[in-house]
């Protein structure tokens, strides 16, 4: 089994967002539960920092909150996007995709070197 | 817009901590529920179920920490935290924080309302059009060298001045008010027709004086004072064009002046009117009655005005006899407004603020000490993880609690300081003093409160925070651990400590000899020798129209039937009258020259006052030489005159006067005999020199206007009212005005109030300040003995006296003191030089002040460090060694 990769600095919201509006409203442990999932268990997320960063997302109105029930009946406070958090991720994996592609250039084998 | 909305929320956060909070553990439970469940699901016992769940989460709290940090704003909550703590802390040492807060609201309010009255006087601008471009504008001679212009030397320096571009002019007069009520006085002032267009004062009703209303043709107008309009008119608009009669003759009433106006020089004018040029003064170049304001052209400057001026002057002295050695003088109006009262509140504003340091000093010290005996406490939190920041804001929330506290309390007794001083003040003089009307808490007061409780904040809150360095704090957690209260620093205060204390008591010595010498000087400004008897003896003005009594055998027909009246009342020992009263001013001055001397034009301005055959004797003036009037010396008879001793010694050294002649400069002269000589009788200012005083029967000349002086039996002025009464019973026509024994006008005279108010406030300052220095020595010796405790048992132990403990301690406070006194003594000679000005017949290197003061200052460090030096000596070195 590799080693498992911290999640890196700044990345932790975006994954949240993406997850968010992939699966539609969802609470604070299925966002972590999904995130893991998605990375194909590659990630080490500590479920403790996801609140905090939940908390931001909300301060900053790009996702609210609302109490209801899970799919197994608990009580859980469910996330979903508001108008604000969809364009924010739409920038942000702008963003990040632009981001990927430099560094992929940047990393790629080159056939030209001198 | 995203930050905006994120502090909104976290500000929001900050006051519904506690629904967040349960909201958070909610979500945390359902979270590890949830996942728990999931667990079983998997196949887990429910005991690994949960411990995973656990594990995964990471530690709760410092999760929790994490999103109250990011709810609301940590910084905020923690200086609500400590705030509520310190006051926590200081409701439970409440000596300390009531003897801090004290001596925070006295330096405060002492500072902030002599500074109100400094703003009020000196920082306000006069409510006029760019004030400083106005001067004042006088004649000069060698005797008065502020003196006033006469009308025609008016007229012609307006006319031939290159500097001003307006020059104006004014003269404060008594007009007797005809009401339905009687005749009454009324305060007044005569100014040329461009007086207000040169201040830059425009009426808020009616008009100004058109250009040509000062002029005899022109009908007579007056414009009304705000508070005149308000007290006599109820403010109604209807005012304009309604009449009054002032001295007999008709006034149109044409404007309103706004109520921010005042000019101290005319205070307090009710009416002020066009001057009509006419009668005998305004029209004689030897008569000045007038004052200048001018306003400066642009590029024109005091220097170039004043050399302007007298050119002006020597080529009048050239044409007109009359102006022989009539210079000129000119200066900023704001001399003349406040000139007086400026470097008494000066020394005022330095005197509380000296005091304010020694309080924050003495508040300072008292946190060290404290910060001391937290030492432990620090020690403690700090090993327990608390951060450095936190542990300052401890002080500076405390700090910030003190002076929050302290200011606010300051500011408010300020504000009743105020009210009190202003009620210290003569009523005569404070309505002169018309520019304390602006005096209150207004925005430059503030700001000064807040600048200084600013300052003190930074300092209360910096000081222990200093002290407590963290590197220290570091190093000596174990040692403050260990030894409890006792470090290495407690040396270290006693050396900050005693250097605040020796600061201290340099500042309270610097206050006691400003304190001295200005009761001193007061002490020999009511002891000065006045040349009369002033007690029990009243003086009342009394004014006859000049329309019922038209000459001097009717004039001198009143005079007898009042001073006998007045004479037959119960109660009345004496009764003497003169034209001026003592104790007022040199003025009312003539030329006279000595009849048989070569005579060059010379004009030896000198007073000269009418007085009754009994005026003398009433007053309980000395005859030297000679003899007084007596009752039938009147036009009739040749005429005489009285000298005084400051005449004889100028004129006639070293020669009998009586019997010489002396005239006024009419040619051929007219002799006058001289028949007396008395004391010098102190007419001007108790602070100032005598001159030369000329005094001619009042039956020769006599006026329609004089001074009643009446000796009574009993003390007081409760015999006014009679005397009004027994005149108006005579002619109700007649004017009586400014009834007042002798000791109330020279207890009210402005050297003496402003003697008096300056040595009283510089002695109130200096006994608090001397207060606060002995509590600060006190605190200082008392602490070092607290923490010498041990060392003073070993050397007991070791077979010390306790006589040689107390020396000990006695020393330690003695070398501080001797420090202090010898600090202060220095710093007291200059700041005693500064109060040369104020000083009268004192010099400000007063060695019995300087060694009294010396000497009280050293008597109480000894009271001071008395108590703690006992303590010491009964410490059972038992007990002090089995304390450890």
């Amino acid at each position: 089994m590799p080693d498992k990769t911290d999640v890196w600095q700044g990345t932790l919201a975006l994954m949240v967002l993406k997850t968010i509006q992939t699966m539609g409203a969802l609470h604070g442990y299925g966002i972590a539960r999904r995130i893991e999932q998605t990375s194909g268990n590659l990630l080490s997320l500590n479920y403790g920092t996801l609140y905090p960063a939940l908390l931001k997302l909300e301060q900053e109105g790009s996702i609210a909150s609302e109490w209801g029930l899970s799919e197994n009946n608990r009580k859980a406070k469910f996330y979903k996007l508001t108008r604000a958090g969809r364009k924010q991720l739409e920038r942000e994996t702008q963003n990040w995709e632009q981001t990927t592609a430099i560094l992929a250039r940047f990393l790629a084998p080159s056939g030209d070197s001198v | 817009m995203k930050v905006l909305r994120t502090w909104l929320s976290r500000l929001a956060g900050m006051f519904q901590s506690g629904r967040q909070e349960r909201d958070l553990s909610d979500e945390i439970a359902s979270h590890l529920q949830m996942h728990i469940d999931d667990n079983l699901r998997a196949g887990m016992s429910p005991e690994l179920a949960r411990r995973d769940a656990l594990l995964k989460l990471g530690g709760i709290e410092s999760l929790k920490e994490a999103c109250r940090d990011r709810r609301s704003v940590p910084f905020f909550e923690n200086l609500v935290r400590d705030v509520r703590f310190a006051i926590r802390q200081l409701r439970k040492n409440f000596g300390f924080t009531a003897t801090a807060i004290l001596m925070l609201v006295l330096g405060m309010c002492a500072s902030v309302a002599i500074f109100a009255f400094v703003d009020a006087a000196l920082i306000k601008p006069l409510p006029y059009r760019d004030p400083a471009r106005l001067v004042s504008v006088f004649e000069s001679i060698q005797e008065v060298p502020r003196s006033n212009l006469s009308y025609p030397d008016y007229l012609d320096w307006k006319k031939l001045n290159t500097v001003f571009s307006s020059l104006d002019a004014y003269q404060h007069v008594s007009f007797m008010l005809k009401t339905p009520s009687g005749a009454e006085k009324a305060s007044a002032a005569r100014i040329t027709d461009g007086f207000f267009r040169t201040l830059g004062v425009t009426p808020v009703l009616g008009r100004d004086f058109r250009a040509g209303a000062d002029l005899p043709a022109a009908p007579r107008t007056a414009l009304l004072s705000y508070a005149a309009w308000q007290q006599r008119y109820a403010g109604k608009p209807d005012v304009l064009g309604q009449t009054v009669t002032l001295n007999g003759d008709l006034f149109t009433i044409i404007g309103v002046l706004p109520r921010e106006f005042h000019f101290a020089p005319a205070e307090p004018a009710e009416f002020w009117t066009a001057l009509h040029a006419g009668g005998g003064c305004d029209l004689r170049r030897s008569c000045h009655g007038l004052y200048g304001v001018g306003r400066l052209k642009d590029g024109a400057s005091i220097q170039t005005a004043l050399a302007n001026l007298k050119s002006i002057a020597r080529q009048l002295e050239k044409m007109y006899p009359e102006n022989r050695d009539q210079g000129a003088a000119v200066a900023p109006l704001s001399d003349v407004i406040v000139g007086d009262i400026r470097p008494i509140l000066l020394v005022l504003l330095a005197g509380a603020m000296l005091l304010l340091v020694i309080a924050a000093i003495n508040v300072a010290a008292l946190l060290l000490v404290r910060s001391e005996s937290r030492r432990r406490e620090i020690a403690v939190r700090n090993a327990l993880g608390a951060s450095a920041v936190r542990l300052i804001g401890q002080f500076v929330a405390e700090g910030l609690v003190l002076v929050a506290v302290g200011s606010a309390l300051g500011l408010a007794s300020a504000c009743g300081a105020m009210h009190l001083l202003v009620r210290l003040v003569p009523a005569d003089a404070l309505a002169r003093m018309s520019y304390l009307r602006g005096l209150g808490l207004n925005a430059r007061v503030m700001a000064f409160a807040a600048a200084i409780s600013l300052l003190a904040a930074l300092l209360f809150s910096i000081t222990p925070a200093v002290h407590l360095s963290l590197s220290r704090l570091h190093q000596e957690t174990r040692a403050g651990l260990a030894e409890g209260s006792r470090g290495s620093s407690a040396n270290t205060w006693r050396r900050v400590g005693s250097k605040l204390i020796v600061l201290e008591l340099a500042t309270a010595m610097v206050l006691l000899v400003g304190a001295g010498l200005l009761g001193k000087s007061l002490y020999r400004l009511l002891r000065v020798e006045i040349g009369f008897d002033a007690d029990r003896l009243v003086a009342l003005q009394v004014s006859s129209p000049r329309s019922s009594y038209t000459n001097d055998a009717q004039i001198i027909a009143l005079e007898r039937q009042i001073v006998d009246r007045i004479a037959g009342l119960p109660g009345v020992k004496s009764v003497g009258l003169s034209t001026d009263i003592p104790i007022t001013s040199w003025g009312d001055t003539t030329w006279f020259r000595v009849v048989g001397r070569p005579w060059h034009g010379e004009h030896n301005d000198t007073p000269e006052r009418d007085v009754s055959s009994a005026y003398f004797t009433t007053i309980g003036a000395k005859l030297l030489r000679g003899r007084y009037f007596t009752e039938t010396e009147d036009a009739s008879k040749p005429r005489v005159v009285i000298i005084n001793r400051a005449l004889a010694n100028q004129y006639f050294p070293g020669e009998d006067p009586i019997g010489n002649q002396i005239s006024g400069l009419s040619t051929p002269p007219k002799p006058v005999e001289i028949i007396g000589i008395v004391e010098d009788i102190k007419e001007g200012g108790l602070d100032t020199v005598n001159r030369p005083v000329l005094y001619f029967p009042y039956n020769q000349r006599p006026e329609n206007y004089f001074i009643l002086m009446v000796r009574t039996s009993q003390a007081g002025p409760s015999i006014v009212p009679a005397l009004s009464a027994a005149i108006h019973q005579i002619n109700p026509g007649i004017v009586t005005a400014a009834g007042a024994s002798m000791n109330e006008r020279i207890n009210d005279s402005q050297s003496a109030y402003l003697h008096r108010s300056s040595a009283w406030l510089v002695g109130s300052f200096a006994t608090l300040a001397l207060l606060l220095g002995a509590v600060g020595l006190y605190g200082v010796v008392a602490y070092s003995v607290s923490q010498r405790t041990r060392e003073i048992g070993v050397r007991m132990a070791l077979g010390a006296e306790r006589a040689s403990v107390c020396h000990l301690i006695l020393k330690e406070a003695g070398r501080l003191a001797i420090f202090g006194v010898a600090t202060g003594l220095v710093a007291s000679l200059g700041a005693a030089t500064l109060l040369r000005g104020l000083l009268f017949s004192v010099r400000s290197w007063d060695i019995p002040t300087l060694f009294a003061v010396a000497a009280v200052l050293a008597v109480t460090a000894l009271l001071a460090s008395f108590l703690p030096a006992r303590r010491a000596a009964a410490v059972n070195p038992i007990e002090a060694l089995r304390a450890e």
